[in-house]
């Protein structure tokens, strides 16, 4: 073999556009080099190419800061609180007197004014309030929730993926535990008994009507679907040879989890991310309309499609408006996380919705339209 | 070698267990990957290991930095014995012995900044702040690469570059020795050439020791100044670099030789060749006696029931062969037990010639 020492060595200056097809422009406007470009960076600029996903995204977006603007709008607009009860009132509509819950139990339909913009439940409450003050805490939960699930499932994800043996056995078998139970049933049992007694974690103590128990519940009621997948990564990941790297150099465990591991199962957190939220949410929802999750008077989305099933053929208003805005946030979220899938981990779309479909989704939706 | 070596390794073993079970796993056999290998490296020299794959040899270098656990033996840096010592005893050796790893893809993260892989050893090691900027630059230029690239990923890098990347890693901490495994069989020709020629710069600037790993003669001739030939897990030859090509002992290392092709046709297909057939043995049933004998056109009874000691020849060439190429009998007189050999190995000087039938083939291998 041929090793001629006057070989001038090209490849460290001509750099990037020797290094492959798909690499960006190399140097910056001042002809300097410019800062690399990360994975992060381009799976943004794929996901700003998917207007779908970002319209969808938005629209999540707006649901979101009119929930937050709850208070604002009950101040302001329909001067009513979402458990102040107007069953007695009147209300006018157009120059016109009419009873805000007829003699007949029969609540308002939409006015389309300021006051009772959407109608009024049966108790005589502002529905539209209502609507957005619900938003408020099913929006809560799911986010709760999803922040719960993601920290716990990384946790025991990494540490079972990297240690293996004895605590992926032992963590695998508690996941396998949560998994066996079908998750609305898990959740209700959970809820049921916890909505009576609360939680109480050494200083932490959450009473039974508190909005964190339900997102407790369902926070850990979704770790394996999340845990299962990173484990699975980990796994591969922790045999590469820069895991052997970072041990030569004397890296600690915890180090080549925390600095070497996790951000490569980063992106697939990302990815879980908007999907955990939809499911948090319509579980949250199947929950409260079961009476597991948010406990009446407190709104939920749920908790209102509750209320006002009775009534579905005088007065539908009560179910549909919940219902179609549950519809629209998971709606939003969920195109707007696979947009997000599509841009960050092109490969992980196989992965992902092969899981999704066989458990989650179904689930939940079927609690949620059965009864 | 004068002095003490910087690098000993002792009869190291490393075996694979098996395992097999329903329930409760019982170990059925062992890999014997690594089976009784002894050598030393002084300061700024340079070790090749060459043995074709699954013959132990990353499992050596890699059970030398101690990423696999040793089964038995002993390894030790600069006379500190290091075969059990934990991760904080292991802090000081680890500053002194880097690593260089095959796959320059899988070998950086790819998450990170080439300034934060770099950087990396630097922080484990306890030097802060804008030192770490400094020294990451002045490493990448070191290596050949633009030191503006800092803020760069892996994968805008080539793979000549990665390696490059992985070299100033392995250089951030100023190691004493490093272990090379496989660092260019990943890559194209002409870059293997460029990056061995970086190594051999490094290694005059920094008195650095290398242990060469590679399955191809012809890439370790260069830069070595002792060849070690490892085959299923022991080493069957080691010499001075030059003289395992113009005068290679072990029927094994003259197959090797007889594989590197020569670039000119005619030459090529003149040659006498010794082939070795054939796959290597299952290394977890090992023949007995010489491992080499299932594949040894000179084989005889001999070599099935005595494992051949590790004969020391003039000139530091050690081979371990009950018939040897390319000595004189006289030679073989001359020979004397290596204190390198294994344990297990019988302590008889190889035969001499008039006891072998076809002796001839002893002219086969003597050509670069």
């Amino acid at each position: 073999m041929a090793i001629d020492p006057a070989t001038p060595d090209t490849t460290g200056t001509g750099a990037i556009r020797e290094a492959g097809g798909d690499v960006p422009a190399a140097v910056g406007p001042d002809g300097r080099p410019a800062a690399g470009i990360g994975p992060y960076r381009l799976g943004l600029r794929r996901l700003r190419r998917n207007k779908v996903a970002l319209a969808f995204g938005a629209l999540f977006l707006v649901i979101v800061v009119l929930c937050l603007a709850a208070p604002l709008y009950a101040d302001h607009v329909a001067h009513t609180g979402p458990n102040d009860n107007h069953v007695t009132e009147q209300v006018t509509v157009r120059g016109e007197q009419k009873d805000v819950v007829s003699p007949a139990g029969l609540p308002i339909g939409p006015t389309w004014q300021g006051r009772f913009l959407l109608g009024a439940d049966q108790n005589g409450r502002d529905l539209a309030v209502r609507l957005l003050y619900g938003g408020r805490n099913s929006l809560q939960v799911g986010f709760v929730a999803t922040l719960i699930t993601m920290v716990l499932a990384t946790i025991v994800g990494i540490c079972a993926g990297y240690f293996r043996g004895a605590v992926d056995g032992v963590l695998a078998r508690i996941l396998d535990l949560i998994w066996a139970y079908p998750v609305v049933l898990l959740g209700i049992a959970l809820g049921t008994s916890l909505a009576l007694g609360g939680i109480t974690i050494g200083p932490l103590e959450l009473s039974g009507n508190s909005l964190y128990v339900p997102a407790a519940i369902i926070g850990i009621v979704y770790i394996p679907y999340v845990a299962k997948p990173i484990r699975g990564q980990v796994l591969g990941l922790r045999e590469k040879e820069f895991v052997d790297a970072a041990r030569v150099q004397g890296a600690s465990s915890l180090h080549i989890m925390s600095r070497e591991i996790l951000p490569n199962v980063a992106s697939t957190l990302i990815v879980f991310l908007p999907l955990m939220v939809a499911n948090a949410i319509l579980l949250e929802a199947a929950l409260s309309y079961l009476g597991a999750g948010i406990q009446p008077p407190n709104p939920s989305w749920g908790t209102m499609i509750s209320d006002g099933i009775r009534l579905i053929p005088s007065a539908i208003h009560l179910t549909f408006v919940p219902g179609a805005m549950l519809v629209l946030a998971v709606l939003g979220i969920n195109v707007f996380g696979d947009g997000v899938r599509d841009a960050l981990d092109p490969r992980a779309r196989v992965r992902i919705s092969a899981a999704r479909e066989e458990k989650i989704s179904d689930e939940a939706m079927e609690a949620t339209v059965e009864h | 070698m004068t002095a003490a070596p910087l690098l000993e390794v002792e009869h190291l073993q490393l075996y694979f267990p098996i395992r097999r079970g329903v329930i409760v796993d019982r170990t059925i056999g062992h890999v014997h990957a690594v089976d009784d290998v002894s050598l030393s490296l002084g300061e700024g020299e340079t070790l090749g290991i060459v043995g074709e794959s699954g013959c132990g040899k990353t499992t050596l270098s890699r059970a030398i930095v101690r990423l696999l656990e040793p089964t038995g033996g002993a390894i030790r840096f600069r006379g500190r014995e290091i075969t059990r010592a934990g991760r904080r005893e292991l802090a000081p050796v680890r500053r002194e012995l880097q690593m260089v790893f095959q796959d320059p893809q899988a070998s950086l993260n790819p998450r990170k900044r080439v300034g934060q892989i770099v950087g990396a050893p630097l922080v484990l090691h306890g030097v802060k702040g804008a030192a770490v900027e400094r020294r990451v630059r002045e490493l990448l230029g070191r290596v050949g690469l633009n030191p503006e690239h800092v803020n760069r990923f892996p994968h805008e890098f080539s793979g000549g570059q990665r390696q490059r990347i992985g070299i100033a890693r392995a250089l951030a901490v100023e190691p004493k020795l490093m272990m090379l495994d496989e660092p260019v069989s990943a890559l194209d020709v002409s870059i293997q050439a460029q990056v061995i020629n970086l190594l051999d710069d490094l290694q005059d600037e920094f008195g650095l020791a290398y242990v060469f790993v590679a399955h191809d003669l012809s890439v370790v001739r260069h830069v070595s100044d002792r060849i070690a030939v490892m085959y299923l897990g022991k080493i069957v030859e080691s010499s001075p670099a030059e003289e395992l090509y113009t005068k290679p002992i072990h029927p094994y290392t003259v197959g090797l030789l007889g594989a590197i092709p020569i670039p000119d046709p005619r030459q090529n297909r003149a040659r006498r060749r010794l082939v070795v057939a054939g796959e290597p043995p299952n290394p977890i049933e090992p023949p007995s006696g010489c491992r080499f004998r299932t594949r040894c056109p000179r084989a005889t009874d001999v070599c099935a029931a005595v494992e051949p000691q590790l004969t020391e020849y003039a000139g530091g060439h050690v081979a371990a062969c009950h018939h040897p190429l390319n000595v004189t009998d006289a030679e073989i007189a001359a020979a004397r037990r290596s204190p390198l050999s294994p344990l297990s190995s019988g302590d008889q000087l190889p035969q001499p010639h008039a006891s072998l039938p076809g002796g001839d083939a002893a002219e086969v291998a003597a050509e670069g």
